[in-house]
């Protein structure tokens, strides 16, 4: 019963998708302020989704079972992602061990959701849509594992969140050492992508391929789509905050770090163009790849 | 009035289509999204796929071979969805009437909720234009009528 309240209300769905929209928001507010515009009011994500699923859900012909039953798919892996990690903040001594490799698979399933929908969905732009999503998966999963592993290092060879946050509030944030900054940038440019933000969008890029993978999709089904982003958007720079800034996670500094990472991640979204799929890999598997070599060996030289 | 005709009022995502125009209108569409008039923060969005659409915005004058895809967009389109016409082409024809390849009129083709007149209009007019259509919607008429195409 717990378990559940935990998994529906709070630190789970409810909680989670609140907090998402509301990130959601701050993106929009936060870019239209950089264009010098005045933004949406604040309910405007929660106004869009309701919006959404009083639309009509269309079934387009030759779409197989699998183009409504993913959206839900990915749904409830990012809420379980979301709620692990909620539990491991509030209660960092019941968080059972390997949760974070857990959460690593788990993190990738809103992305394995948006391929399988687009592939059943029958549209061409959208398998074009999902294709280009599971390049970019492949690109950026390889240095973000890499500096997630460099954070394992770092915490003496833990794989539970919960011992790492304590670690770190024993010894200090991550941040504040040479591989944990250089995994941070990693970490920053792999949410950028996971999270669907320029320059990684090229999965949903709307001017070229008219929203990609989400082509089909309308009414409720979108609605779920732009939930599994919302709680992604809550789930990313919370995960962000306690790898790497864990020293004080009270809910007020908490609230910051994610702000700040979340603002982080917002102007970096707003000052870069697309990128073509090609030279996004290219990215990912040069730079970002060496920088994450990189920053695991100097973890393993404990600096 | 209930809470989805008001979300759907506060949250409506643009499809647009140019059904063969000069290009004028599109660029004075493309004005309300700049930060002079910003109508994003009613809620507005340019979105790319005619499934998530709310509102067709439909330019230029109807010719015989954009007539069939016009009906095609409009069937694709999740209920409910309303039909805006904007510039003197969509409405009238404008200088195009008598032309040899121009079809039927947009509003013996598609039911229109809102028209836009002008050539083009003024990003102004467009807003005052969404205005009564929300309006519409809101009031009496407008909410039978979604509830109408709803059904």
């Amino acid at each position: 019963m717990k378990l559940l309240f935990n998994y529906l209300i709070f630190p789970g769905f409810l909680f989670s998708a609140c907090v998402g929209l509301m990130a959601g928001w701050l993106e929009r507010k936060v870019s239209a302020r950089v264009q010098w515009r005045k933004g949406p009011p604040w309910h405007q994500n929660f106004t869009d989704i309701i919006k959404l699923t009083s639309k009509e859900t269309i079934l387009p012909e030759g779409a197989k079972w699998t183009f409504l039953l993913a959206p839900y798919f990915g749904l409830v892996s990012a809420v379980l992602a979301a709620t692990m990690l909620g539990l491991a903040l509030i209660q960092p001594g019941l968080s059972p061990s390997g949760d974070l490799i857990v959460l690593l698979y788990l993190l990738v399933m809103p992305a394995a959701a948006l391929i399988i929908g687009a592939s059943g969905s029958g549209n061409p732009l959208a398998s074009v849509g999902a294709s280009r999503e599971m390049k970019l998966v492949l690109g950026y999963e390889l240095p973000f594992i890499l500096a997630v592993v460099a954070v394992v290092i770092k915490a003496g060879g833990s794989i539970s969140l919960g011992e790492i946050v304590a670690f770190q509030a024993g010894s200090g944030s991550f941040l504040y050492s040479f591989s944990g900054f250089l995994a941070l940038i990693v970490i920053i440019f792999c949410a950028q992508a996971k999270v669907g933000f320029a320059p990684f969008e090229v999965s949903e890029a709307e001017q070229e391929i008219m929203a990609g993978a989400l082509i089909e999709y309308s009414g409720l089904s979108l609605a779920i789509f732009k939930l599994t982003k919302a709680v992604m958007l809550y789930t990313m720079p919370l995960f962000l905050s306690v790898l790497f800034l864990g020293k004080d996670l009270s809910f007020g500094m908490l609230t910051l770090k994610f702000i700040i990472f979340l603002v982080v991640m917002i102007l970096i979204k707003n000052t870069n163009p697309r990128l073509r799929i090609d030279q996004a890999m290219r990215f990912f598997w040069g730079p970002v790849t060496i920088i994450a070599l990189l920053a695991t060996g100097l973890a393993l030289l404990g600096k | 009035m209930d809470l989805k005709t008001k979300a759907l009022t506060k949250s409506i995502w643009v499809f647009h289509i140019s059904t063969g125009s000069c290009n004028n209108c599109d660029i004075e569409i493309l004005d309300l999204l700049t930060p002079r008039f910003d109508v994003e923060r009613f809620g507005i969005q340019l979105i790319g796929s005619v499934r998530h659409a709310d509102v067709l915005l439909i330019t230029g004058v109807m010719n015989k071979k954009s007539v069939p895809l016009v009906k095609k967009v409009y069937s694709q389109a999740p209920r409910p969805c309303l039909v805006v016409a904007v510039g003197q082409c969509a409405l009238s024809q404008h200088m195009f009437r008598d032309s040899y390849n121009v079809g039927e009129p947009l509003d013996k083709i598609l039911p229109v909720d809102l028209y836009i007149p002008g050539c083009p209009p003024k990003p102004e007019a467009m807003i005052a234009g969404i205005v009564k259509l929300v309006n519409k919607i809101r009031g009496d008429d407008g909410d039978k009528r979604v509830n109408q195409r709803k059904a």
